[in-house]
């Protein structure tokens, strides 16, 4: 262990920041020790945390306190309001280019209005084969998802780590990351037994780069100071692993994982699009070929809202353990 | 040295423990960094001895080597020869019998002020409630018991420092190893923390070898004042503070303390002009 902290130390210096020093004789006569001036930095800083507040609402009583409120509602609602009319105005564009089949470059005749999607998505409620359309590709996302943040973490913490693994690991990295989910699907199916295997294994792909590129990333931008500070009260590679290098990366492993969720989905979709018989991206494309065309809009709208929610929701679970990271007062 | 009001029981466990233990003995160390043309030595055969219990300040401009020579006691850095040994024993690793301070953001930011201090503890096999009692010793010691469940990014950075030396001292190390702990400190936090420092230390008795560059502080805390210049980094002056204990920060006034700090400031000085010289004669 030691010998990889002291290389450590040779190419990392955390207490570099030296304050800029001064001529001696210079702080000789700016120091004043006078112990009568007692009060503690605390004190101080409450003062100067409730000037900011008795200045602030100086400020603001100016205003008529209905005013007040009605701004502050606004200012509340306003992002939401405008969200709203941002969309509204783009389904109206959409809605007037399809009904007067704006055709200039791009061609608007054969897409469907907002309104038959609206209809169809209605109607798509109502059919249980959609669901199940839904709820294979879940499933599919769960497990490939779930092997790739357990595949994707561990192997990031080990070559954050080791050098050795690092070179060993990494050439395999460069070479297959860049290589899109398309790409593979071919080589998927001749590899894996069931077309079902070879779609979990392209979804498991994509969201595999971005778990293991990030918790790399994580593992490196320990601050040194914290490894030594572990060793120096008395904690073992161990230990210092699981106090230390770990907590420090979660930060970047969780963007990771947020980012490796988009791409599970991204990759999904290229393999349910090119084959299987059930799954949302089988059902968007299999809209196209039955020339079913609102119902390709619906696809890829489930798409993007599962894709989204997903996301949300590993940012959520990803939450409690980053409650260091956020700003606080 | 020792404590003057009346010995809790605590306190005189506390001395025990230490008085005897603390040794620090620095053999012909000489360390470097790269080899080759970019070789650069950044501590020249150092031999020093300090006993136990002695709070030695190492003053020095920045980048002297200073940093260098304490991270190879706390076994950070393998001397290229010779030897540094606490209490006859060889250093080879860093270890819970030296208690380091950090100049800053050295507190596991995702751990809070309790669970910081009680790692060491924690780390040493002590079941939790002798760890949570242990923390909240030094928590009070510290002045700092509403704070137990505070993040340290929530502690100014007077606050984070005492944390930081409480979480040090809950190993009750031999010795405490202080890479200018105040650097980073406003200059009235700085004068706060180092009379808290002096009266946590005449409690412990522990070795303390404390870095500065800042010529008063060496002189209000230490015992012993070793002065080290650059190029290569070496002790150039070792000066012995007879300044009575308890001291208050009024004794900056003191004639001693003058006297002291203008010896100080001539070592200082000469060793400056030389390298000021040498660098305009290239
Ligand atoms: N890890 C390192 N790698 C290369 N050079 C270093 C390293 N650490 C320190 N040095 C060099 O050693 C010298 C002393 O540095 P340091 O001990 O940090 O000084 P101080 O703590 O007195 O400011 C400097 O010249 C510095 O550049
Ligand atoms: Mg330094």
């Amino acid at each position: 262990m030691n010998v990889r902290a002291l290389e450590k130390c040779t190419d990392d210096r955390p207490d570099e920041v030296e304050n800029i020093l001064l001529p001696e004789e210079q702080n000789f006569t700016v120091e004043n020790h006078d112990s009568t001036k007692s009060s503690t930095e605390d004190t101080l800083e409450l003062k100067s945390d409730g000037v900011d507040h008795s200045v602030g609402s100086t400020k603001k009583t100016l205003k008529p306190p209905v005013l007040e409120k009605v701004f502050a509602l606004y200012k509340k609602t306003d992002s939401l309001f405008i969200g709203v009319l941002s969309i509204s105005v783009g389904l109206v564009l959409w809605h007037l280019a399809t009904i007067y089949s704006f055709n200039f470059y791009i061609n608007f005749q054969n897409i469907p209005t907002p309104l038959s999607v609206g209809s169809a998505f209605i109607t798509q409620l109502a059919d249980t084969e959609f669901y199940i359309h839904i709820l294979v590709s879940l499933k599919r996302i769960l497990v490939a998802y779930s092997i790739a943040v357990f595949l994707g973490v561990g192997t990031g913490l080990v070559i954050g780590r080791s050098r050795m693994m690092r070179a060993a690991v990494l050439p395999y990295i460069e070479i297959i990351r860049p290589i899109p989910a398309v790409a593979w699907i071919p080589l998927a199916i001749l590899m894996w037994p069931t077309e079902e295997s070879s779609i979990v294994y392209i979804t498991f792909l994509g969201a595999l780069f971005p778990i293991i590129l990030s918790t790399v990333h994580g593992v490196e931008q320990t601050p040194e100071v914290l490894v030594r500070a572990a060793l120096s009260l008395g904690a073992k590679r161990s230990k210092v692993f699981l106090h230390v290098v770990l907590p420090a990366a979660l930060p970047s492993i969780a963007s990771g994982l947020a980012i490796g969720m988009g791409v599970s989905w991204f990759s999904l979709l290229a393999g349910e699009v090119i084959s299987g018989q059930y799954g949302i991206g089988y059902f968007t494309w299999n809209a196209y070929s039955l020339i079913n065309y609102p119902d390709i809009v619906v696809g890829m709208l489930v798409i993007g809202a599962l894709g989204s929610l997903s996301t949300f929701l590993v940012r959520l679970i990803m939450r409690p353990s980053l409650r260091w990271t956020l700003p606080r007062n | 040295m020792k404590a003057e009001k009346g010995l809790t029981k605590e306190r005189v466990i506390h001395q025990k423990k230490s008085i005897s233990r603390g040794r620090v003995n620095i053999n012909d160390v000489t360390i470097s960094f790269g080899s080759g043309a970019n070789k650069n030595i950044a501590v020249e055969t150092t031999t020093l001895d300090i006993p136990p219990g002695e709070f030695v300040c190492i003053l020095g401009p920045s980048g002297c080597g200073k940093s260098t020579l304490l991270n190879s006691v706390a076994g950070y850095i393998k001397p290229a020869s010779g030897q540094v040994l606490l209490d006859e024993k060889e250093v080879t690793q860093p270890g819970p019998d030296r208690g380091m301070v950090f100049q800053q953001h050295s507190l596991f930011p995702w751990k809070t002020v309790h669970e910081n201090i009680a790692f060491g503890p924690k780390i040493a096999g002590h079941s939790q409630k002798e760890c949570d009692s242990i923390a909240n010793t030094f928590l009070s010691m510290i002045g700092l018991q509403g704070m137990a469940g505070k993040l340290p990014g929530e502690l100014s950075g007077g606050m984070q420092q005492r944390v930081g030396i409480a979480r040090a001292l809950a190993n009750y190390p031999s010795v405490l190893l202080m890479d200018e702990p105040f650097g980073a400190l406003d200059a009235q936090t700085r004068l706060i923390m180092q009379e808290s420092l002096l009266n946590i230390w005449s409690e412990f008795g522990t070795t303390v070898l404390f870095i500065t560059h800042d010529v008063d502080e060496a002189i209000f805390l230490a015992d012993r004042i070793l002065i080290m210049s650059a190029g290569p980094g070496s002790i150039i002056a070792d000066l012995n503070v007879e300044l009575p204990r308890p001291r208050h920060s009024d004794i900056a006034t003191s004639e001693e303390f003058v006297d002291l700090k203008r010896k100080c400031l001539s070592h200082i000085r000469k060793e400056s002009l030389k390298a000021f010289e040498c660098s305009t004669n290239h």
